[in-house]
């Protein structure tokens, strides 16, 4: 469902600076705009927050006590460790199950139907059962990543080994090449940008479910600074929040496509 | 697709042979580890027990109602925030194909909000709209939004030029060429949109519904967890699993129908 490759690579001519300038103008406008309203009263920060009261909410967060039980910093180190933590797990899993799977019609035949079963179960609605089971500690969101991030990984690894070039497959079989060497010089090689592909996927699954999963239980992170603002009808926190999540999303999405730029040089 | 085979040919009855034996290994291990005695009953109930909890869901209400009453709460949510979603989405993505300076002036934003997880909606989703069926609403849209538009403007930007100047050549004013050239080219590009659509969308529901609202599987889901009875989460979740192959069913029927009607 929503694990295939949906979004586009970005916009493919995003070359002139006349684009650019446009677009930093409509946000520009939608900032003044913001400023302009709250200093005429129309925003009143009842529902919305004033450019003051988000201030006031970094200042706060920020400060010696914090908010939601800690620091900024110590909520978005929280947060990060988690997701870097399951998401590595969930790799260290999907990607070589994925491989297995696309490599061997017999694993494939093994473990797919077991897989198909359970994969329309979406992330979120293992939240229940996780806190049940692991309570509210890093066990349970490091688990609930997992089952996220899972799938993504092991589909497009799969996708990826199944469509390599079979005249490559056959080539290195002709040259004698046994399982091993099949699979690191030429499964493994043919199918990296589909691995990426997914594990770009796993990535924004992991940040999502994990800051679902903070909302609704977790003694630090960004979720819970969520749902502590959320419970204190706290405007101002709740967009400074917000504005980290979709920072911090951002920022990891684009590691991961640099580091795609770095090891994969010959797609671009 | 090749498919490509490293192993040279497990035999069909074999590799049927495996996928059942797959599917009752996973519940035979699951039966088994729920009789063993390794994890508490009550954390860790058999298939059979959620199987009858499924069936008593379906006649006497827990938590306000059966599972068929908080199934048709959710779809209704679901609903109201896919065609919303889709309402808008599919337009704007379309005009934004076609009219470079919309797409300037609107991507900025798109890009910005695309990186916040819906779930991160959920404060401002309850505080603007309430907890009924505005805030989990918002969440489904902000879930179904971006796939709805993102196709939609695929669609309109990549239609082929040569039919527009084909149509125009041929005498066909600015409504014709829309609706007969422009539309139907679009049109694969936003169905298969709207089934990624509705795919998040319905994940979004549950994790709406499992944080706001006093109705729903979700909500069900929760005072389940609440009492501690698991059998009650683990059929919530099978409950919302087969849903979802449901929409996804019947979005893949339409698409085809729509497909060959347009097609000819």
């Amino acid at each position: 469902m929503s694990d295939a490759a949906a979004l586009p690579p970005r916009h493919e001519s995003i070359g002139s600076g006349h684009r650019i300038a446009i677009g930093m103008a409509a946000l520009g406008v939608a900032i003044a705009a913001w400023f302009v309203c709250s200093a005429a009263g129309v925003i009143t920060g009842g529902r919305f927050p004033t450019p003051s009261d988000v201030y006031r909410a970094a200042l706060q967060i920020t400060g010696a006590n914090g908010y939601a039980g800690g620091s900024l910093l110590q909520h978005v180190w929280q947060s990060c460790r988690l997701v870097l933590l399951g998401f590595a797990v969930a790799v260290s899993t999907g990607v070589p199950v994925g491989l297995t799977m696309g490599a061997s019609r017999r694993a494939d035949a093994l473990i797919g139907p077991v897989f198909s079963l359970l994969r329309p179960i979406p992330p979120l609605a293992w939240i229940p059962l996780a806190i049940l089971w692991l309570g509210l500690g890093d066990t349970a969101k490091i688990f609930l990543i997992w089952v996220a991030a899972f799938a993504p990984a092991l589909i497009n690894t799969y996708v990826g080994v199944r469509n390599v070039d079979p005249t490559l497959i056959e080539a290195a079989r002709v040259h004698g090449a046994r399982s091993r060497r099949m699979l690191f010089d030429v499964l493994v090689p043919g199918s990296l940008p589909m691995i990426f592909t997914g594990l770009r996927l796993s990535l924004q699954a992991s940040w999502t479910t994990l800051v679902a999963a903070e909302l609704l239980g977790a003694f630090t992170g960004l979720g819970k600074v969520l749902s502590v603002a959320a419970l204190d009808i706290y405007p101002g926190m709740i967009l400074f929040a917000m504005l980290w999540v979709g920072l911090l999303g951002a920022l990891m999405t684009r590691s991961l496509e640099w580091l795609e730029v770095k090891l994969l040089p010959w797609l671009k | 697709m090749a498919q490509v085979s490293v192993h040279t040919g497990p035999g069909r009855k074999e590799l049927l042979f495996l996928s059942c034996a797959g599917v009752v290994g996973f519940f035979a291990g699951w039966h088994l580890l729920s009789v063993s005695g390794w994890f508490p009953k009550q954390f860790l109930p058999g298939p059979v027990a959620v199987l009858e909890t499924i069936v008593q869901l379906s006649r006497e209400k827990y938590s306000g109602d059966t599972l068929w009453g908080h199934l048709a709460a959710s779809l209704g949510r679901f609903g109201v925030g896919f065609l919303l979603a889709a309402a808008i989405g599919i337009p704007l993505g379309l005009l934004m194909g076609w009219f470079r300076w919309l797409d300037d002036i609107v991507s900025p934003f798109f890009e910005a909000l695309r990186f916040v997880a819906p779930i991160a909606w959920v404060p401002f989703a309850g505080l603007w709209f309430g907890t009924g069926i505005g805030g989990p609403t918002l969440i489904i849209f902000s879930g179904a939004f971006p796939p709805c538009l993102i196709n939609a403007y695929r669609g309109a930007k990549y239609v082929d030029r040569r039919l527009v100047e084909a149509a125009q050549t041929l005498g066909a004013g600015g409504i014709r060429i829309t609706a007969e050239v422009l539309l139907p080219a679009s049109l694969p590009s936003i169905l298969a949109g709207l089934r990624v659509s509705a795919g998040i969308g319905w994940q979004s529901l549950v994790g709406a519904e499992l944080i706001v609202v006093a109705s729903g599987v979700g909500y069900m889901m929760v005072q389940g967890q609440l009492n501690v009875a698991t059998t009650i989460v683990m059929a919530g979740m099978i409950a919302i699993g087969l849903v979802g192959v449901v929409i996804d069913f019947a979005l893949r029927w339409f698409e085809i129908r729509i497909k060959q009607s347009w097609g000819r």
